[in-house]
This record gives C-alpha cells, structure tokens and sequence, in this order.
C-alpha cells in the first residue's frame, strides 16, 4: 500500500506566480524511507505541506494511505502524517518538556492515562527519558529538536516527514536525530520523508529524489544517484565530498570505484598504491 | 587590528542558582589579516568568547558601576583580565566602545532574521546612519550602500528598492552582510555563516568571505561546526570545549589531532578521516587535509 501518493499535483503561492510544485507524480510505500534533495526553491517544503494538508493543492489528487486529502478528511490524515520543522526553536510550545509533548496528543482528545502512556513510549524513542522535567529553553538544538519528534511520536503517526529538521543543528545534534529516525524506520516501521541538502543524509534512504523547479527530475538508490553527478551539478546540487574525492582520483588515472564510504574508498585506495 | 584576550573568564547568571562558567580563563591572540576559525560543539562557550570582541559582553570591569576589590590580607588576586581589540582596550571603561563596534563588525546566525526594513536600500544604510559621527549627507549614504551591496555581490540598481524580505535566502543573507560591512569594520566576526543553506549556497558565501577578506576586512573570523569549511578556508582555528581552549592551530597541524577531536565529541573533516583510515591499512600520507592537497597526495603515492 502508498502511504503518499501525489497525482497529477500543481501548486503555486499566488494567483499568478510561477508554479511551486508542477504536475507532480510521486508515491511512498509503507515502511518506505525516501529523502527528497533540491536546492533552497526547489519546492520540497510545499511537497511536505501538501502532504499533510498545510496548503492544499490547486489541481490533481493526494492521498494518504487511500484516503484522499479532503477539507473533510483533513484531520484523519494530520493523525497519520506528522511533520518536524528546520527550527527548534519555533516548535517549543510549552515550558516543561513533557507538557511540550503531550500537546499533540491533548488536541486529539486522548484519555488522560494514554497521553501519560504515550509520552513514556515518545521520550523513551527519541532517548530523553530524563529530560521529562527540564524546561526546553535549556536544551541543545540537538535535544529541543528530539523533543519535536516526541511531540510527533506522541500522536503515533504512520509517516514522519523532517523538513530540513537538522539544518540548524551542529554534527551532533544532527547524528542524534538521523540515528533516531533510521531507527523508528528500521525498528517500529515508520514510514519517513527526509527532505535535507546535505547530502550524506540521503546515504541512509532507500529511495532519493532529486527536485528542481517544483517538478522530480531524478529519482533511485542513494547511489545511482550520486553516480550521475554532471547532473546533480546542473541541478545546483553538489556531489558530496567523497564522491568528488572519487571522480578527482578517477580523472587522475587511480582505478578506485564510486564509493560514499570513506573506509570503502581507504581500502580501495590502499589496494592501488600497494 | 589585533585581537588579544588573556585570562578571561565569563560566567552567566552568576550569583544564582543557574550559575554556568562559560569561559574558564581563556588566552587567544589573533593576529591582524587572518582568516581564523573558531570551532567547538553547542555550549562551548566559542558564542561567548565572540561576543566579548564587539562588547556585546562586556568585562566586569568596563563597566560603570564597577568597583576593583581590595585584596585581604594574604589573598592572592587571580591574574589581571587582558582583552584589547587593536588599539581598544575592552577592560577600561573610558573605552570608546561605540566606535569599536564600527570596527568590529558581527554577522550572528541567521542573519536574515534581522532584516527589518521596507527596502534594501534602508536596510543596509540604517547600521552607517547609526555609526556615522555626524549625520551624513545622502550622497554619502548613497554610495557607501552602493559599495557594500557590489561587493557582496549584488546589482545595487536593480536590488535597491526591492523589499528585503521578497529575496531569496542567499540573497537575504547577503543584504544582511551588507548592512554590516557598510561601516566598514576591520574585524569581521561571522557566526555559522554557511547554516542552513544548500551546498552551492554555502560556496558562494564562502568565497564572498574570502573576497571581503582580500579587498574589505583585514581580519575574517568564523565559527564554525563544518570541519570541512574550516580546513578549507582558515588560517588558523581554536578548538573551545567546555569553557577552555584545547587547540590552536593551522587545520593542516590541528587535523592530525583526530582522536582527540573525536573524543571532544567534534567531527573531523573527511580528508581526515581518510588519512585516518589509509594509515590503519598502513598507508601514510602527508597533506595539509584540503581536498586538492589530499587529492594530490594520494595520485602521487602511485608507483
């Protein structure tokens, strides 16, 4: 079964503006982990905010696990998709981190016992257990960022999309949420939309999109598409790092294979001087 | 201008139960024309130490109401705070702190969040109207916004009139730059300048930094989280972790450090870690770990 599927979709942000999200085709299975790249207008973010009914779109069809995206239907499908946001700051709502998680779950109208149920199982996902007490203001971007995915745990959504979730955030905060999500994907089944420009990110998906200009231009493995890389370029993407280490060792006449594994290049290159 | 610092320390809150020492008698000089990084995880107090450089935190004893203590009999006063920015001395009160805030110029984290104005134009000129000792004529105004929006690369014609807030993130971070290079700082301070956007982005803003350290500002310092950019571009760069200053180093000497960077839980960069990876399967190599030099390093281990 697709839990998104987009058909057909156009979108644009005023009447006679240029079209954000052009006859777009684009479905993700259960259990699916896609991560969708495009340069900063590329029209990602509307992709997530269509999803999950935040705009609704001008022509063509969105469905949600079959359900299609109705003003009737809004709010069975905001229980099923949740979306984190870039900025940790701007998703912080109440003063005491487990109030701040159960604030989804209050909205829905949850039983009192449940909502406690759910905060235990929300923090204990994302490993802040023992922040249940701390204000969120004395957090790390990294954790206040965990605590955003609590609150959208806390709902017990089917998909999870990140929009950017981890570009305000430093190295380590960004590995403590990718680890997190890999996990709730690998782990309890989630389904994950992973929008982000870096790209290194989008090593861990199954799936990687590439948009530009509102439309899908490339789309496969992680790998094959790193692999065709003169076009990520025209895209203004770049090529991650070791993918261009690879291509510059290739050119020079090493015979090393494209790799994103930085061991995987280090044995291929041992091999070849050895 | 000079930067020196000596023994300074800073903590938030003091007095109070929420008291954090976030800068443990630290000792930094940078020299006049670096391009020098600051780099550290959350917390390590790199925020604290770059805000001291514009007097956005002031030293005690700068302050009016400060009074110096008299030692008790047999007390050993801890040693005397140095912190002069060029010929500013930031631990004096008759300092003319806001003439340095004209020479030190501070980019904080997104930028474009402090865009206000109604047009770029008034954006950029509001920091020169503020700084200009006299009020200054509209010509002067004209040509000193003229000059800041060229050199970040932007058309001023084209751009002038435009509302800041219609540009694009890459084109709203430079206005931003703009309205503060306008008077002209001798030292400019950026924090994160590259966060947030895409790759090509993150190029561009680093090749204008590098543009504006040739032609504008004498000295560039960044903070910074991507290791990568760091050894890239810096001269030198401080490693803060938990109030101290571990390292101070070229990138090409403070990568060689890598288990130790990784135990202070930073990152290195990947020319780094594949030096790393090469010497555990016995292959050494030597490069200063930009990719160009690493790329060089390893075509010439070939036989």
């Amino acid at each position: 079964m697709n839990a998104i599927e987009f058909k057909g979709v156009d979108f644009s942000y005023s009447e006679d503006g240029a079209f954000a999200i052009k006859n777009l085709n684009f479905s993700v299975k259960e259990g699916e982990f896609v991560a969708v790249l495009g340069h900063n207008g590329s029209g990602k973010s509307t992709l997530a905010r269509l999803t999950d009914g935040l705009l609704s779109a001008d022509k063509g069809e969105i469905t949600v696990f079959g359900t299609p995206m109705t003003d009737k239907n809004l709010y069975t499908i905001r229980k099923q998709v949740g979306i984190v946001f870039q900025n940790p700051d701007n998703q912080t709502v109440a003063a005491i981190v487990e109030d701040d998680v159960a604030f989804g779950a209050e909205n829905i109208g949850l039983p009192r016992e449940e909502i406690g149920k759910r905060i235990d199982f929300a923090l204990k996902a994302v490993g802040m257990e023992e922040f249940r007490h701390s204000t969120p203001t004395r957090l790390s971007g990294g954790q206040k960022q965990r605590i955003a995915i609590a609150g959208v745990l806390a709902l017990k959504p089917k998909v999870m999309i990140l929009d950017e979730s981890t570009a305000m955030l430093d190295p380590r905060g960004r590995r403590e949420i990718i680890d997190v999500v890999t996990r709730l994907n690998k782990e309890e089944g989630m389904t994950v939309v992973l929008i982000t420009h870096f790209m290194e990110e989008a090593l861990l998906a199954d799936r990687a999109i590439v948009m530009n200009r509102g439309e899908i231009v490339m789309e496969g493995t992680p790998a094959d598409i790193f692999e065709r890389h003169e076009e990520l370029i025209t895209y203004n993407l770049a090529l991650p790092r070791i993918g261009y280490i690879c291509k510059q060792l290739q050119a020079g006449g090493m015979d090393v294979p494209d790799t994103l594994d930085y061991e995987k290049l280090a044995e291929e290159i041992a091999k070849c001087v050895s | 201008m000079r930067i020196v610092a000596e023994h300074l320390s800073y903590t938030y809150n003091a007095g109070s139960p929420f008291a954090s020492k976030a800068l443990k008698d630290i000792s930094l000089t940078i020299e006049e024309g670096e391009f020098f990084g600051i780099l550290g995880h959350t917390g390590s107090g790199k925020s604290t130490f770059v805000q001291h450089l514009n007097a956005l935190i002031r030293v005690p004893s700068s302050m009016k109401k400060y009074k110096p203590k008299k030692p008790k009999k047999g007390e050993v006063l801890p040693p005397k705070t140095v912190l002069t920015v060029g010929e500013f001395d930031l631990t004096h009160k008759k300092t003319d702190f806001r003439a340095l805030r004209s020479k030190v110029g501070m980019v904080f984290q997104y930028p474009e969040a402090q865009l206000f104005a109604e047009t770029v134009k008034d954006d950029v000129a509001f920091g020169y109207k503020n700084f200009a000792k006299e009020k200054p004529k509209a010509e002067e105004i004209e040509a000193a916004v003229k000059d800041a929006l060229e050199i970040v690369g932007l058309n001023y014609e084209e751009i002038k009139d435009q509302s800041p807030f219609d540009l694009s993130g890459g084109q709203k971070r430079r206005v931003a730059i703009a309205g503060v290079i306008v008077t002209r700082p001798e030292v400019l301070v950026l924090d994160e300048p590259a966060a947030g956007l895409d790759p090509l982005g993150k190029r561009e803003i680093m090749e204008l930094l590098h543009k504006l350290h040739r032609e504008w500002c004498k000295t560039v310092v960044i903070v910074s989280h991507d290791m990568d950019e760091i050894s890239e571009n810096c001269t030198r760069a401080a490693v803060f972790s938990e109030g101290e200053i571990k390292y101070v180093l070229p990138p090409s000497e403070l990568f060689a450090h890598s288990e130790e960077l990784l135990s202070l839980g930073l990152d290195v960069p990947l020319t780094a870690k594949l030096c790393a990876a090469l010497k555990a399967r016995g292959v050494e190599i030597s490069c200063d770990f930009t990719t160009e030099d690493f790329i060089r390093s390893v075509l010439a281990l070939r036989r």
